[in-house]
């Protein structure tokens, strides 16, 4: 991938490759199987520098452009979804709405930690009645004097409950115009902050290794000056968080169809058949022919995307595009690398069972692939 | 103190890479081939950057090889290093290198000069003995532990059935093997850093080449491997008997 990639990119490839393979490679198992978020892990993926890579460094950061961070990504999704997840959230969601739409004063005050891999921080958007509906949204903000009080809930919240997360973005509803509008506003939510709670969601079948949390406000008290971006921006900030938020599940997409290829075309050249390795069977090596071509596509595509985010360019209509078809292919690939292992595909011990289940949740999260066509469909049809 | 450290780093292939050779097979073929730091080198080079972090040090790595090496000496950069030296030649023979080296070495006035026990590409081994030489300096191989004090250097190198203990006084040349430092790997800060750091190019000195390569061959491959049940020893040596023949 010459034409995006450069000396520091193919570096930090290898540096997240090596330290995936010796130190996520030997616990993701046992994370998955046992449902446990590990902080020790999440420490050491900060002490790598992953955690705000794109955030410059006198806030802490790395000062990285975009596709070092998805080249990062991918990388760990390669090798385990959960933990891909837990630094994704946290850069895109956590961090990157901060940073982008954040005062000075926020920036300072919350940057440096969420940069060292010791806290995390969430974005909830998405409530029991307001999913692909953003809008359906019902968690509301009053202001009171100089603070604003809180009260509703966000249910699929990435990070939200982790032990070592240290606070959450909240979209919500700040007011109702006479018309009847709502003015949707995001306002930034201390952990500690008397009022908030929230609650490990159990039974996932997939990213079993990472936080999902329900969260609850309830007369929850913050200063004014938590308001993050300009009051009834809320929509705008949410909708740009997505848009970045979109290159990293498909850098997801793509790091977990090139670990279930991998897998696929180890195991197919060691199984015998037939008095042969299964690898020379064409149908299974044309099987393999097509996973390699989606993954060259999918990575070319996302890729681009990144490039011209990075060259300020409009990127939301590939993003949508990268989103949709990195997801759909790691469908399509984990599908295929478990029919290459036939039935031990089917089994716990074999690493391309957790991909098969890992990849579901990425057609679904930060927008539905039904909800990528309508958008992209809005640019093509403008 | 601060003191000077040069190591010394080989850039050679993955050890994963499939070994093929060109031109009448007498050059090896990098086609496809990943490149890597010598893993022994590695080690030295983690080893250069702990005693730079517990105590202070300043360190250069050296590679004598063309343009083609830069990505493996920015990750040496990436890894810790201060500056690199690139001395701008095809590394022809073990002599060619230690005379290369021992000529940067002469300049920089190093209190230690480090190195991989051996590169894992030809596996000579030698070099560190030749620049020790060249230079005047005592050398030590395979050091696998090495403890800096002061002006002293504790050594613990690897001998048959043994290990030795050794001290000396700076300067030294050492080749390394682990566990004489903990494995590091590149953070992204250090990547960061790596980009704008010094890697000055240097024109080779001229030196007779002693070594010329006739022809590679590879190893056979190796024999099928069969697999005996411990419940039944006999079978094994109904084996050694009758196919093996060596019983
Ligand atoms: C593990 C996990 C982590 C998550 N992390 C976060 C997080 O950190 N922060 C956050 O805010 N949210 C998070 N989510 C929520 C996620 O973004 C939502 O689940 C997603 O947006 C879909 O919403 P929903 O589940 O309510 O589905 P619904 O919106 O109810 O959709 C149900 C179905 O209807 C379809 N549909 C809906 N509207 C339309 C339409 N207009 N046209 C065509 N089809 C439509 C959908 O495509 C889907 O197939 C997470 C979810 C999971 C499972």
């Amino acid at each position: 991938m010459d034409i995006y990639c450069h000396e520091h990119h193919n570096m930090i490839r290898e540096s997240v490759r090596e330290f995936a393979e010796k130190e996520i490679k030997p616990r993701a198992t046992e994370l998955d199987r046992k449902e446990e978020f590990s902080i020790e892990l999440t420490r050491r993926m900060g002490d790598l520098g992953l955690f705000g890579m794109i955030v410059p460094t006198k806030y802490g950061g790395q000062g990285f452009d975009i596709l070092s961070y998805i080249i990062a990504v991918e990388e760990l999704a390669r090798v385990d979804g959960s933990h891909a997840a837990t630094l994704a959230a946290h850069n895109s969601l956590g961090i990157g709405p901060i940073l982008k739409f954040g005062t000075r004063e926020q920036k300072e005050k919350y940057l440096p930690q969420l940069c060292t891999g010791d806290a995390l921080w969430a974005f909830g958007l998405t409530e029991t009645e307001a999913g692909s509906d953003s809008r359906g949204s019902k968690t509301t903000a009053k202001l009171e004097k100089s603070q604003w009080v809180i009260n509703g809930s966000k249910i699929f919240i990435t990070n939200g409950s982790s032990p070592i997360t240290a606070g959450v973005t909240v979209q919500l509803i700040s007011d109702v115009h006479k018309d009847g509008r709502k003015e949707i506003s995001t306002i930034l939510v201390e952990r500690d902050t008397p009022g908030f709670s929230s609650m490990t969601m159990h039974g996932k079948m997939m990213w079993r290794a990472s936080d999902t949390a329900q969260l609850f406000f309830d007369d929850c008290r913050v200063p004014r000056k938590n308001m993050l971006g300009k009051r009834g921006n809320g929509s705008k900030i949410m909708l740009s968080t997505l848009d970045s938020g979109r290159l990293s599940i498909a850098a997801m997409g793509l790091g977990c169809a090139q670990g279930a290829y991998e897998l696929a075309l180890n195991y197919s050249k060691e199984r015998k058949q037939f008095g042969r390795a299964i690898s020379k069977f064409q149908a299974i090596a044309f099987k393999l022919a097509d996973m390699a071509t989606k993954i060259e596509l999918a990575r070319n595509l996302l890729y681009k995307a990144c490039w011209l985010k990075q060259k300020r360019k409009p990127f939301g209509k590939e993003a949508a595009m990268a989103k949709l078809y990195c997801s759909e292919i790691a469908k399509e690939v984990a599908d295929e690398a478990v029919q290459i292992h036939g039935g031990y595909g089917l089994m716990q011990e074999y690493d391309v069972e957790r991909f098969y289940r890992d990849q579901r949740l990425l057609q679904i999260g930060e927008g539905t692939s039904e909800i990528q066509r309508l958008v992209i469909s809005r640019y093509i049809l403008k | 103190m601060s003191i000077k450290i040069l190591v010394c780093i080989t850039h050679v292939p993955d050890t994963t890479s499939k070994i093929s050779f060109t031109d009448s097979d007498t050059k090896f073929d990098k086609n496809g081939v990943q490149y890597i730091i010598g893993p022994y080198d590695d080690y030295a080079l983690a080893r250069a950057v702990e005693i730079k972090e517990s105590g202070g040090a300043s360190i250069t790595v050296l590679n004598v090889g063309l343009a083609e090496t830069e990505p493996t000496i920015r990750k040496a950069l990436a890894i810790g290093a201060d500056e690199a030296i690139r001395v701008n030649a095809e590394p022809v023979d073990s002599f060619f290198v230690a005379t290369q080296i021992a000529e940067v070495a002469k300049e920089g006035n190093y209190d230690m000069i480090l190195m991989g026990r051996e590169s894992i590409d030809f596996n000579s081994g030698v070099v560190h003995g030749m620049v020790g030489e060249m230079l005047g300096l005592p050398s030590f191989s395979p050091v696998m532990k090495l403890e800096l004090n002061g002006e002293e250097v504790s050594m613990t190198r690897e001998i048959e059935g043994g290990k030795d203990h050794l001290k000396a006084k700076l300067p030294i040349v050492a080749g390394c093997q682990e566990p004489i430092a903990e494995w590091r790997i590149p953070n992204m800060r250090g990547i960061m850093t790596a980009r704008t750091k010094p890697l000055n190019v240097k024109e080779p000195v001229s030196v007779e080449q002693h070594v010329k390569t006739e022809k590679f061959e590879l190893p056979p491959p190796k024999g099928q491997c069969k697999l005996v049940d411990p419940e039944h020893p006999e079978e094994l040596i109904k084996l050694l008997q009758n196919e093996a023949k060596v019983l």
